[in-house]
C-alpha cells in the first residue's frame, strides 16, 4: 500500500519536472516567433522591389536567359528540403520530409532522376538513417538564418543548374519548406525555383501597364544576368526565414500540448495518490478497530 | 524644389528611406546621377557608394555591394544584398 503511494508520488514529481522544462521551452519559442516574424517582415521590401524589377524586365524585354529557359527534356531534378536543426516541433520536420518524398515519387514517375540538397540537421539525420545520399547538406543555420546562408545555397544551386545533366548538373530545382500561415498552422509548400517562372510577382499581381518601361544600365541582358541570381537568393532567404518562423511556432505548439499533457498526468496521479492514501488510512483504522475488538472480547 | 523618394534596402532590412533632391550611384559602367523626373532606369551597381543629397543640401552616403538601382515614378530604390549608411 505505502509502496503504491510512493510510486504515484514519484510519477507526480517527474511529470512536474517535465512540465517545468516544456513550459520554459514554450515561452522561449513564443518569444522567438516574434523575432523570426519581424525578420520576415524586414526582408519584405527587398523581396518586393526585386520581384517588381524582375517582372518589369521580363515583361518589357525579350531577352532569354539560361535561368528562365525550360530545358527540353529534364533528366535530373533537384529537391531542396528545408528542415530544422532541432526537433521537439511536432510534425514540423516529418511533414516537410513527407511532402518532399511525395514530390520525389511524382518526379520519378515523370521519368526524372531525383537528387537532394538538405538544409537542417533533421533532414540530414533522416537521410543518414535510411542510408540515402544527398549532394550537399547545410546544418546549423536554421535557427536564425543570415542572408549569407541564402547566398551560399543559391550559388551552389545556380552552379548545379548551369551544368548539363550529363556532367552532373540538374535541369530543375524544387524547394520544399514549411510556410508560416499562423501561430497554429504551418503548411509545407513546394515551389519550383528553377527554371524561373516569370509570372508577375508571387504576392502582388499587378497590371502589366503599371510596370515601368526601364532604360537599362548597361543593357538588358547584363541587368538580367545580375538580377535573376539576386532574385533566387531572395526567394531562398525568404524560404529560410519562413521556415525558421514556422519552426518556432511549431515548437511552441508542441511544447504547449506537452505542458497540458503533463498537467493532466499530474491531476490523474494526484487523484490516484489520494485514493491510495485514503485506502491505506481506512485499512489502518479497520486493523486498529479489529485489534481493539479482539482485545475487548477477551 | 522637386524631390524624389529614395529607399535604400538591403536583404534583411530597409536601411534608409526619405526624400532627396539628387542621388548619385555608381553602376558597372560609370556613375549615374538621378534627379527628380528622370526616365525609368534599372542599373547594376558596382561596389561603391551611393551619394544621396537631401533637400536641405546635406549629404548621405550609403555603401552598397552587389545590388541594383531602380528608378520609376519618381521613386528610387537602391537594392543591395548588403547596404549600410556611412
Amino acid at each position: 500500500m505505502a509502496a503504491q503511494l510512493r510510486v504515484y508520488r514519484q510519477r507526480i514529481r517527474s511529470a512536474q519536472t517535465t512540465k517545468k522544462i516544456t513550459r520554459a521551452m514554450e515561452l522561449i519559442s513564443a518569444s522567438r516567433i516574434y523575432k523570426a516574424q519581424a525578420r520576415v517582415q524586414a526582408s519584405a521590401p527587398y523581396t518586393r522591389a526585386i520581384t517588381r524589377a524582375v517582372s518589369a524586365v521580363a515583361t518589357h524585354s525579350n531577352v532569354s536567359h539560361l535561368l528562365t529557359t525550360e530545358p527540353e527534356n529534364v533528366q535530373r531534378a533537384a529537391v531542396v528540403i528545408f528542415s530544422s536543426d532541432r526537433g521537439l516541433a511536432g510534425a514540423f520536420n516529418s511533414q516537410v520530409i513527407r511532402e518532399a518524398l511525395e514530390l520525389e515519387s511524382l518526379l520519378i514517375s515523370q521519368g526524372k532522376e531525383v537528387v537532394f540538397y538538405l538544409v537542417g540537421r533533421k533532414a540530414v539525420g533522416f537521410f543518414a538513417f535510411r542510408k540515402r545520399s544527398s549532394i550537399r547538406d547545410w546544418v546549423g543555420i536554421t535557427d536564425s538564418p543570415a542572408f549569407d546562408n541564402a547566398l551560399e545555397i543559391g550559388e551552389e544551386l545556380v552552379a548545379a543548374f548551369s551544368k548539363d545533366a550529363a556532367e552532373g548538373g540538374v535541369d530543375e530545382i524544387h524547394i520544399v519548406y514549411n510556410r508560416f500561415v499562423s501561430m497554429l498552422v504551418q503548411t509545407p509548400r513546394v515551389v519550383r525555383l528553377l527554371p524561373l517562372e516569370l509570372v508577375e510577382g508571387v504576392d502582388a499581381v499587378e497590371d502589366k501597364s503599371t510596370l515601368p518601361l526601364y532604360e537599362f544600365e548597361p543593357d538588358a541582358s547584363t541587368v538580367l544576368d545580375a538580377l535573376l541570381p539576386a532574385y533566387i537568393h531572395s526567394r531562398l532567404y525568404n524560404a529560410l526565414l519562413e521556415s525558421a518562423a514556422a519552426k518556432h511556432a511549431a515548437t511552441q505548439k508542441a511544447m504547449k500540448s506537452a505542458s497540458d499533457n503533463a498537467d493532466k498526468l499530474i491531476t490523474n496521479y494526484t487523484r490516484l495518490a489520494n485514493n491510495a492514501r485514503q485506502s491505506e488510512i481506512t485499512q489502518q483504522i479497520s486493523e486498529i478497530v479489529g485489534g481493539a475488538d479482539a482485545l475487548a472480547t477477551k | 524644389m522637386a524631390t524624389l523618394k529614395v529607399s535604400v534596402v538591403s536583404a534583411d532590412a530597409e536601411v534608409w528611406s526619405g526624400e532627396a533632391s539628387m542621388v548619385v550611384a555608381r553602376t558597372v559602367i560609370g556613375e549615374i546621377g538621378i534627379l527628380p523626373g528622370h526616365t525609368p532606369v534599372l542599373g547594376v551597381l558596382a561596389e561603391g557608394e551611393v551619394r544621396i543629397t537631401l533637400p536641405g543640401g546635406e549629404r548621405l552616403i550609403a555603401n552598397a555591394a552587389d545590388g541594383f538601382v531602380s528608378f520609376e515614378n519618381n521613386e528610387l530604390t537602391v537594392l543591395a544584398g548588403k547596404a549600410q549608411l556611412v
